[in-house]
């Protein structure tokens, strides 16, 4: 029996000839919540479905608490929670008869109103499948994964469309399992979501981990951060790249809004504002901007869209 | 452990190992519910065979259904009808559309297993065949149909159903991990179509060209019907009127049912 509840190692995984994952390799710990980062085609969901035993690894190991997720499936399924991306229902079936249903695979599962109430769904009970609304075929995925009382869930962007209520429902309900010593690990798009939720960020590209740590980790590496004002455009920004030390950068993006990127420290600032001086320009509306996960991440993974 | 309790339960080895055969009752409930709900697969298994059991005892000879009392023709070659409709088209675009909604894969995931699945699925056939032969089998009773062959030959149409339900299923499930569910659907109704008209089903083979009866009969559209047409009016049970049916349906639950163990896709 392994030590860690998600062990993956070198694993690879290719389509044809195309590489999803490319050796990657990631720990979740016990009890923990582990958000997977990455643009779309990064290898997230390749790697996922391979911890929930939809695929066998083509090379390299995966063990999920303590199970080989293929062979082991029949003692593993029991213990793990699996929320899709998308779909898992029959198009006709009420929102509570399918919550009941998954529930009956269970033997001792979590009370469907208890959940039906936690998640906002007691209004849509009785509806189809096919026409609930995004946001509560989302909610209702989510109270699935987590009927049966699992040990470790596994949740593919859990928190996508949902509108701002729904989505603090979500999260509380995910931050409750936390506290009762739940593993998680989710996949997600939302910056905002893994900085909130995440004890670990593990930031993937090309199917490998580019970095993990804790999302203060995370945003605290390079020290960059941003001094940003508006002044009368067109300044001539030469005289303030001379007088900084080298590695900082002076951009007017727009026009008479100015940016200047690098290890802001006091005499920085203080260079900033009396080159505005020399100017004879008020810096208005200046701030000193932290590196946020979301401006960490463009820069490991670059700002070019990604198609699936 | 939150007031909330959602989580497992402290002290607790296998939290969520739910007995097999309460997974499997709980999905076979759930097949039949949805089965039974759906209008357009309530309108084959049911209204179709109906119509054509009651439009055929009273149109008088439309239709040359050989020698004999037609309501007596006919209500077997029905029931046959029934458990195609059933075994084969609704389950092939049932499942058909489970793929492409990603039930299966969530199922993939779910403790109920692939074993699990199958016997749920065939559990709800069977009820709703039970229900569909109790209407049928009243039905055709009210308009003069006299059965022959006593309490032996009633167990053997049970069996000719059952192993009927095999052949048409495996066949179905065959087609719904290959194809795509709107072609499965297209090609699903469309089979049970061509099998209606060309199949033995309700008109009996011997009112085929004689070249046709070989193939018909090997069909398990024929097999079926040919076998609980013999067996309800009084024929003698012997190898070609009711052993060589019983083949015929469990070859073609063995061949189709280990082509699609072998090509189905789950996703």
């Amino acid at each position: 029996m392994s030590s860690h509840p998600v062990e993956v190692c070198d694993l690879v995984m290719r389509y044809g000839d195309r590489t999803a994952v490319d050796g990657l390799t990631l720990t979740v710990h016990a009890g923990t919540i582990a958000a997977v980062l990455g643009p779309n085609g990064a290898g997230k969901t390749t790697t996922i479905e391979t911890c929930e035993g939809y695929r066998r690894p083509q090379s390299g190991t995966v063990r999920v608490l303590g199970l080989d997720p293929v062979r082991q499936h029949r003692e593993l399924a029991p213990r793990v929670g699996v929320m899709l991306q998308s779909g898992g229902a029959w198009s006709a079936i009420r929102a509570e008869e399918m919550l009941r249903y998954v529930a009956s695979l269970h033997a001792d599962p979590v009370p469907v109103p208890l959940l039906i109430d936690r998640l906002g769904l007691d209004s849509c009970g009785r509806t189809p499948y096919r026409r609930l609304s995004g946001g509560q075929q989302q909610r209702l995925r989510l109270a699935m994964a987590v009927v049966g009382r699992p040990e470790l869930l596994f949740l593919d962007e859990p928190s996508a469309g949902l509108d701002p209520q729904s989505r603090k429902a979500a999260w509380d309900l995910v931050e409750d399992l936390a506290r009762d010593g739940v593993t998680i690990v989710m996949t997600t798009h939302y910056m905002e979501e893994a900085e909130r939720l995440a004890d670990m960020v593990h930031v993937i590209d090309h199917g490998r981990v580019l970095v993990s740590g804790t999302p203060a980790e995370l945003t605290s590496t390079g020290a960059r951060n941003t001094i940003r004002f508006h002044a009368r455009a067109g300044l001539d920004t030469t005289a303030l790249s001379d007088a900084l030390p080298p590695g900082y950068v002076v951009v007017e993006a727009i026009a008479g809004t100015y940016r200047v990127d690098g290890d802001v420290t006091p005499h920085t600032l203080a260079t900033v504002t009396s080159w505005c001086a020399a100017q004879g320009v008020m810096p208005d509306d200046l701030a000193v901007e932290k590196h946020t996960l979301e401006d960490v991440f463009l820069e490991l993974t670059g700002r070019d869209i990604r198609h699936e | 452990m939150s007031e909330l309790g959602v989580s497992a339960r402290p002290g607790r080895q296998q939290p969520g190992r739910q007995h097999f055969g309460r997974m499997v009752l709980a999905h076979g409930r759930m097949e039949t519910l949805l089965l039974v709900r759906n209008g357009e697969q309530l309108l084959l298994a049911l209204v179709i065979p109906l119509l054509l059991l009651i439009g055929g005892a009273e149109s008088g000879g439309v239709v040359d259904l050989g020698s004999g009392r037609r309501i007596d023709v006919l209500t077997p070659g029905v029931l046959a009808l029934a458990v195609m409709s059933t075994a084969f088209t609704s389950l092939a675009i049932a499942t058909g559309f489970e793929r492409r909604y990603g039930v299966l894969k969530l199922l993939g995931a779910s403790p109920l297993s692939r074993s699990g699945l199958l016997v749920g699925k065939v559990l709800a056939l069977l009820a709703v065949e039970a229900g569909q032969v109790v209407v049928i089998v009243v039905a055709g009773l009210a308009l003069g149909w006299h059965p022959h062959g006593g309490v032996v030959a009633g167990l053997l149409c049970a069996a000719l159903i059952v192993l009927g339900t095999a052949a048409f299923a495996a066949v179905g499930l065959l087609m719904a991990g290959s194809l795509r569910a709107e072609a499965t659907l297209a090609a699903a109704n469309l089979v049970y179509v061509v099998l209606l008209a060309a199949g033995a089903v309700v008109v009996p083979a011997s009112s085929y060209p004689a070249g046709m009866r070989p193939l018909i009969t090997a069909l398990p559209s024929g097999a079926l019907a040919e076998g609980l047409r013999s067996l309800t009016r009084g024929a003698a049970i012997g190898w070609s009127s009711t052993g060589s049916r019983f083949l015929v349906l469990a070859v073609w639950a063995v061949v189709a049912g280990v082509v699609a163990v072998r090509t189905f896709r789950w996703e």
